[in-house]
């Protein structure tokens, strides 16, 4: 950079700011310095110049994408239900899967856990229970619901590494009817999980696990549904939530659940 | 301190939001770089804002929470998590102190960088720079707002900021001198 009348090295100094001065990110003082330094230099005037064309070039550049009023009229419909209502699957995920995702919503939050929980319970913890029951039938009505295919635990734990900020533990299938199908990373109230896939007997069920919070309300143990539906288990143990949910009998989604956890004592 | 856009920070779920719509599917399209991919990303954070709106907490930055929910939903989709894969390695350069540019001005090859180039030059770039160089430009948001919606400390910010600018200068320079011959 060429000097201006304040010296090279006096310009150094400020060009190492030039940024956070156009990005108006300094200090009221420390924007009049600077004003006062770029009137008096003109190399670090071109500079500012040719920065401030980027971001005037940018700016008018990155407005680029409109949504149509059609969508903007249907999301507008949808932001003004009730908040709780499960109409967050996309376009394409299928008919199939929403009106799934609808039902397991509507009996979950409408209290079908086990009889051991008080309505209150089941309120505090609806919301989460709709974000997993989401995660769990939106991933089953994806044309492909994991990112890391394998039966092999040893194959799919190391898979997370760097993806997720915490390790866990997959539990031995040998001498079990559960199969590892593989994984993905997932996200439950902003917070990034891992999404497990296993099958029984062509159920799917997944498994979610995610670093336990203060904030996060109480799980309820134990939440079987009625038969006919879906069966979840859900615990805290060893500062990590999981959740255990599919279609196969109650006495299957506890089994694998008690694996889950027997694996997270070793 | 120069004063950005100041949102309310109360209200109804959809007086807070749908105020954000243009500029959250504007986000959504640069970063799928696809129109029905873009629709799904903003139909699911607006239903998952919607579902998880009674946790959140009055006098925090509502815009940082709607764009953060945006991402992390871009993040777990196909196209998200290929383009976090395809760029690791950048992002391990990231550090947080700022990046010093010494370069020379380049005012007369932006004069000649048309809005189509500049396009073009944004959607090539990673999707970590993509994305940190879009909320700072087109949505003007500060720093610490940045820092919240990508959930990174503000040094690295600043270094990813100042990484990204230069990439895209690189890159137009790159297609200017690519169009001379």
């Amino acid at each position: 950079m060429n000097s201006g009348p304040t010296g090279s090295t006096d310009c150094a100094q400020w060009t190492t700011k030039l940024d956070l001065y156009l990005d108006g990110e300094l200090s009221d003082q420390q924007m009049l310095a600077f004003d006062a330094h770029v009137r008096s230099c003109t190399s670090c005037a071109a500079d500012s110049l040719s920065r401030v064309q980027m971001k005037r070039s940018v700016k008018a550049a990155g407005k680029r994408f409109t949504p149509s009023e059609e969508f903007r009229r249907r999301v507008q419909r949808q932001s003004g239900a009730k908040p709780g209502l499960p109409w967050g699957f996309g376009l394409r995920w299928g008919m199939a899967g929403a009106l799934a995702g609808l039902f397991l919503a509507g009996v979950l939050s409408l209290g079908y856990f086990s009889n051991h929980r008080t309505i209150e319970e089941a309120t505090v913890a609806g919301t989460t229970y709709n974000e997993i029951a989401d995660l769990h039938v939106a991933t089953l009505a994806s044309a492909s619901p994991v990112d890391v295919v394998s039966t092999d635990r040893h194959t799919v734990k190391p898979w997370f590494q760097g993806r997720i900020p915490f390790a866990f533990n997959l539990p031995e299938l040998q001498n079990s009817e559960f199969a590892l199908l593989g994984g993905r990373v997932t996200y439950l109230q902003q917070a990034p999980g891992a999404h497990l896939i296993y099958e029984l007997r062509k159920h799917k069920i997944s498994v979610l696990i995610f670093q336990a919070r203060p904030e996060d309300s109480p799980l309820p143990g134990s939440a079987s549904t009625r038969p006919s539906s879906f069966s979840t288990e859900a615990w805290t143990q060893n500062g990590l939530r999981y959740f255990v949910i599919g279609d196969a009998a109650p006495e299957d989604i506890r089994k694998l659940a008690e694996m889950f956890k027997t694996a997270a004592k070793t | 301190m120069y004063v950005r856009e100041v949102l309310p920070q109360s209200g109804s779920f959809e007086d807070l939001a749908m105020p954000l719509f243009d500029q959250l599917y504007n986000f959504a399209h640069w970063l799928s770089r696809d129109r029905e991919e873009a629709e799904d990303l903003v139909q699911e954070t607006y239903a998952k804002a919607l579902r998880g709106f009674s946790s959140f907490e009055p006098g925090t930055n509502f815009r940082a929470w709607m764009y953060r929910i945006l991402r992390n939903t871009f993040l777990t989709s196909r196209s998200g998590l290929k383009a976090t894969t395809q760029t690791v390695a950048l992002e391990e350069e990231d550090g947080p102190e700022l990046a010093i540019t010494s370069e020379t001005p380049e005012t007369i090859f932006l004069e000649r960088a048309n809005q189509q180039l500049v396009q073009e030059a944004i959607s090539d770039l990673p999707v970590h720079f993509r994305e940190i160089l879009l909320l700072c430009e087109v949505e003007e948001m500060s720093y610490q707002e940045i820092a919240e919606t990508l959930v990174i400390p503000q040094g690295t910010v600043m270094s990813r900021l100042s990484r990204a600018r230069a990439a895209l200068r690189e890159l137009l320079k790159a297609r200017l001198q690519g169009g001379q011959r």
